[in-house]
């Protein structure tokens, strides 16, 4: 019994040394957001709360705290508390697999990208849930259109994800970044990483694809009628779901905690850092989209994720593996 | 072993709990939760056994997809309204071909558990070659190989079932305009401004 306990304080530890520092990004990530969204509008942004406004997120989320928090009449109480708690847990639940570096993993299993590729196909159900449970025009149109979203763009992710694999010849996401030690696959797949970028814009309901929370039609969708603390869990779980599909494109395509060049003065630097700068980059061109793309019409938004994601992945999937197949570069497993 | 069978437990009872109340429970949105609940405990069930493929692929297909779709449908639906005229008694087509349907599932189902017998040499008649090879591999070994046929055939019937459920709800709506992008992106001002000088009193047509 006592060893089994010892086991479990020892995974507690490791849990809390990987979560606490995802919500203090989370909050620099928000800060960071805000920030570029206000240089690219030539206005400064959060800039008061601490130096450079740095701590102006955890003023925020103290304000939240301290809010109150407003259940509708009307709605279903068990399913409206649920929702939020659904969606950050789904978002912090993922980073389990996510290496930092070789050794730096919560769990190394052999399914990785499969998983990812779960939970984040399960965060539409925070959304979903909030906004049927809300019992209100709005939620439940915001949540409508973003359950219709999410499933479209998640058909060309999984794609996408299998175009990958099929260089790799692994699901284990080790495995994955391991293969892409001569050349990232950003360079022979860069179709594919575009297509993924975009659609993982469109699964964490970003601009330009925030139709879910189309401030001008549907007041804020299925946000409309969470307050308090419970607005501000679904405001993180989107934002670790964000860095979490830029950790995703990272691994995929960006070759992970792999340095750029592997020469001596470069090659020096700690691999969780570099994973670290190659998620930020990502997320800074999320952040500029945010601040230069309108945002798009729903008709738009389907056409472009089944009408041409979708047969362009399809055409680009039979072309890799035609390559790989012709120049018998396909990869041999170790049986 | 010990923390193994209480997960095994955990997830078993919160898996037979929650397909109960898929059945019971009153509100059909509710029950499509506790659906959903009862593939995710399978799928954990799944991925302890050691089939962390199968486990997955229900994450992402049934719970990820299937569920989500279910959802939608459920809440569009009214079916309150729906028991309400069957308590009442009016007609309706759909029961007793849901009867029907159920009673044949239920017959296979015994027909399959009343000849189950349990093998416990199951491994070891395997042709299989079980040794540390994970489990896609091996799925993939024998999918794409032995049972190339079958896998084709289920792909066919699913794509036959996919074009009949295009087919049934396909309507082609008369009298509606649509857009074309490639036109929309494609106009230039030379081809569609045009200046005209407008004579007072007398106007100009617009649009002929």
């Amino acid at each position: 019994m006592m060893e089994y306990l010892q086991i479990l304080g020892s995974e507690v530890y490791k849990i809390l040394f990987l979560l606490v520092p995802i919500l203090v990004s989370v909050a620099m990530i928000v800060w960071l957001d805000r920030r570029v969204w206000g240089l690219v509008q030539k206005r400064k942004g959060p800039n008061v709360v601490g130096p450079f406004g740095l701590l102006q997120t955890l003023a925020d989320a103290l304000k939240y705290i301290f809010k109150e928090i407003i259940i509708p009449a009307s709605a279903n109480k068990a399913v409206f508390i649920l929702a939020p708690i659904v969606t950050m847990t789904l978002a912090l639940v993922a980073w389990a697999v996510i290496p930092m570096s070789e050794e730096l993993v919560l769990s190394d299993i052999n399914v990785g990208i499969l998983y990812l590729f779960a939970v984040s196909s399960l965060g539409v159900y925070g959304i979903i849930m909030g906004g049927w449970a809300s019992n209100s025009k709005y939620p439940f149109l915001g949540a409508i259109r973003s359950a219709a979203q999410m499933v479209s763009y998640e058909v060309s992710i999984g794609i996408i994800i299998i175009n990958v694999l099929l260089c790799v010849g692994s699901l284990n996401l080790k495995d994955i970044v391991l293969a892409q030690k001569e050349l990232w696959y950003v360079i022979p797949l860069f179709p594919m990483f575009v297509i993924f970028f975009i659609s993982a814009l469109a699964e964490t309901n970003r601009p330009p694809f925030d139709l879910p929370e189309a401030e001008a039609e549907l007041v804020a969708g299925y946000q409309t009628e969470y307050s308090g603390m419970m607005y501000a869990m679904f405001w993180l779980g989107e934002y670790a779901n964000i860095l979490l599909m830029c950790a995703m494109g990272s691994i995929l395509f960006l070759g992970g905690w792999l340095p750029i060049i592997d020469i001596y003065p470069i090659n020096m630097i700690p691999a969780p850092i570099w994973m670290i700068l190659k998620i930020l980059f990502l997320f800074l061109l999320f952040a500029l989209i945010k601040a230069i793309v309108p945002r798009y019409r729903y008709d738009q938004l389907m056409r472009l994720g089944w009408k041409i994601f979708l047969p362009f992945s399809l055409i680009y999937l039979v072309l890799t593996a035609s390559f790989l197949f012709y120049f018998d570069k396909l990869p041999k497993g170790n049986f | 072993m010990l923390a193994h069978s209480v997960f095994f437990y955990f997830f078993s009872v919160i898996a037979i709990f929650s397909s109960l109340m898929v059945i019971t429970s009153r509100s059909t949105v509710n029950s499509v939760f506790f659906l959903i609940l009862d593939f995710i405990s399978v799928g954990c069930l799944f991925i302890m056994v050691g089939a962390e493929f199968l486990g997955m692929i229900i994450l992402i297909v049934y719970v990820g997809a299937v569920a989500v779709l279910f959802l939608f449908v459920v809440m569009m639906l009214n079916v309150a309204e729906q028991k309400q005229s069957w308590f009442i008694g009016k007609k309706s087509t759909h029961i007793p071909i849901g009867l029907i349907v159920s009673v044949l599932i239920l017959l296979e189902l015994l027909v399959v558990v009343g000849g189950w017998k349990y093998k416990d040499d199951l491994m070891s008649s395997s042709t299989l070659n079980i040794s540390n090879i994970s489990n896609t591999h091996q799925l993939g070994l024998v999918m794409y190989t032995d049972y190339i046929l079958y896998f084709q055939l289920a792909g066919i019937i699913l794509l036959l079932s996919m074009i009949g459920a295009i087919l049934l709800t396909f309507r082609q709506r008369k009298g509606v305009k649509k857009q074309s992008y490639f036109n929309q992106i494609s106009r230039n001002p030379s081809s569609s401004i045009e200046l005209r000088n407008v004579e007072s009193n007398k106007g100009v047509k617009i649009d002929d």
